[in-house]
């Protein structure tokens, strides 16, 4: 009898999804719930939980670490908006053409940096930004008569480095998600507008850039939501969560280190639900201005 | 001079400085894994190719055994295996019941695995590391494990993969008297092996490179995978570089060695998402 229920045909997809469901409820839901209740409560590990309504919430408007923290997290994911969309695109495009000696080699070259571990790929930027005149960076410096740069003590320099390592990181990936938005554009298109006498900054503006949206989209999505999360990078760079004047603080990192290392859970829960709210008004935002929603299937 | 050449040339010099400026770190790092740990520590990393203060040592030392990397490397190793045989088992399961059949609440569910994948799992650290402190599963691979086992990216993947077999594959097994379940095992899972690939790659290379979670759930060092290690060979106390460096050079390997012979598996696993199918 039983059998004969769990295998007809109504109960069997449940049976299918029953993992998801049992994943999402226990390890989405019910964490995002508590998440959500524990920013009301004064909560350490260990001990009973106090309801404090919104006092955590108050004391974080007031808090100038944590807007340090908003503030890094933003000019780093504007800064990697500003390099990992537009350079990717356009060498995307460029590479997409066949005749390019040694295409393949440079497609698989590009991709190298995504196979390392964000511990490793930051132990070697920060090497590599040492404040030594013997390190890489500054040893290049050196060559055109620049002293040496403490980089990871500046705010300006310190972003620089940070930066540098997101778009070494992700440039090739972005390239390649580029151009296999590329693949879904019809040669007919270009071919049409070439006779039309269409220059190739026309034939790239008015038909490359339109066509490439979904992907556009797709790659803004994905850098906003990692742009507002970053943090182990920040971490490798400067070796922990504590960098001087807190010039490589983020977001997640304030919360690791209200929640975890100050054992200050209930007010860390807050940092949370303020960098969900954030990630979620700019992603629905940017989902809604592009028109997602509208034409969906 | 034809303008095709002209053009062929700039753009070959174009991406040939591209792909220094991108491997140079490879080449720095790969430099620095020969030098002894004290050469970083007075010039940092460098492009200095320089015979005089290079040796094997580093690569001796790592292989001698008198530290605890391969233990590191080897449940790196047990933890990415499992984790990708368990994951891609049950997202397939689940992928395959949104795309084969139509139920109610099915919308509604599809939606919660879209949602996953955009809030940030970092919101979730802490009530995760408190209900794994409260279940008792701290310091244990399942708590790395069961969170991202209906993982909703590859869920994503494969439903969009499995919308390109013909239903009729479907009603032609039940026709011949095959039960829901054989027919997913018996017909669906030989078909999607290829979508198997890409997924376990990706996965795979997440899996081995995956960092904040596994750092806060295991503490133990016997249980520690490799980047965990290698994070702990910086301290605040003193850094042992000449581990550290042929440590991470020696991390890569693996995973280059894979990607150099399954390019087109990394490459269809991480652009799956990008274009709507």
């Amino acid at each position: 009898m039983i059998k004969k229920v769990l295998y007809s045909q109504k109960v069997a997809p449940y049976v299918f999804v029953l993992p998801f469901v049992l994943v999402f409820v226990i390890f989405w839901v019910y964490p995002l719930l508590s998440s959500f209740g524990m920013s009301f409560q004064k909560v350490t590990l260990g001990q009973e939980a106090q309801w404090i309504g919104a006092d955590n919430y108050t004391k974080l408007m007031g808090d100038t670490i944590f807007f340090k923290a908003v503030r890094n997290s933003a000019a780093y994911m504007i800064l990697t908006l500003a390099i990992l969309i537009p350079f990717p695109m356009l060498f995307a495009v460029l590479l997409n053409n066949k005749a390019v000696w040694g295409r393949e080699f440079f497609k698989s070259s590009f991709f190298f940096p995504a196979l390392t571990s964000v511990v490793v790929a930051g132990t070697i930027f920060r090497l590599m930004f040492g404040e030594m005149e013997g390190s890489l960076i500054n040893s290049v410096l050196g060559l055109f008569g620049i002293e040496p740069v403490k980089f990871l003590k500046g705010q300006v320099t310190g972003y620089i480095a940070l930066v540098a390592l997101a778009s070494w990181r992700w440039m090739g990936v972005n390239m390649l998600y580029f151009m296999s938005g590329l693949k879904n554009i019809p040669d007919d298109y270009y071919e049409a507008a070439s006779i039309d006498g269409a220059s190739a900054f026309q034939r790239f503006t008015k038909i490359t850039i339109p066509l490439l949206k979904p992907t556009t989209i797709y790659v803004l999505t994905i850098s906003i939501y990692a742009g507002l999360a970053m943090f182990i990078e920040s971490m490798m760079l400067w070796n922990g969560n504590n960098s001087p004047k807190n010039i490589g603080l983020t977001i997640v990192g304030y919360l690791y280190r209200q929640g975890i290392e100050k054992n200050n859970l209930g007010y860390a829960a807050a940092v949370g639900i303020v960098l969900l709210l954030i990630t979620m008004i700019i992603n629905l935002t940017q989902l809604a201005i592009s028109g997602m929603f509208k034409k969906e299937d | 001079m034809k303008q095709g050449t002209v053009q062929k040339i700039t753009l070959f010099a174009l991406f040939t400085v591209l792909c220094i400026l991108i491997l140079v770190p490879f080449y720095a790092v790969t430099i620095a894994s020969f030098k002894p740990g004290e050469d970083l520590i007075r010039y940092g990393l460098n492009l200095r190719f320089d015979l005089s203060v290079m040796s094997l040592d580093n690569f001796v030392f790592l292989f001698s055994g008198d530290h605890a990397y391969f233990t590191w490397f080897f449940n790196s190793l047990l933890l990415t295996v499992v984790q990708v045989t368990l994951t891609l088992l049950v997202s397939a399961t689940v992928a395959y019941g949104f795309s084969a059949y139509e139920f109610r609440g099915k919308n509604f569910l599809f939606i919660c695995v879209l949602l996953i994948m955009m809030v940030p799992f970092e919101i979730l650290l802490l009530p995760l590391y408190t209900l794994t402190f409260d279940l008792g599963l701290m310091n244990s691979y399942s708590a790395i494990i069961l969170p991202g086992v209906a993982s909703a990216a590859t869920i994503f993947f494969f439903r969009q993969y499995l919308r390109g077999i013909p239903k009729e594959m479907i009603a032609a097994g039940r026709v011949d008297g095959a039960h829901e379940y054989a027919i997913y095992v018996r017909l669906i899972l030989p078909v999607m092996k290829p979508s198997f690939a890409a997924m376990a790659i990706l996965n795979g290379m997440n899996s081995w490179n995956n960092f904040l979670w596994p750092f806060m759930v295991l503490s133990n060092e016997n249980k520690y995978t490799l980047p965990i290690g290698l994070k702990t060979l910086l301290t605040p106390y003193g850094n042992n570089y000449d581990l550290l460096i042929v440590g991470s050079f020696f991390s890569i390997l693996p995973i280059l060695a894979l990607f150099l012979g399954f390019q087109k598996y990394f490459i269809d696993g991480m652009t799956a998402g990008a274009v709507k199918g």
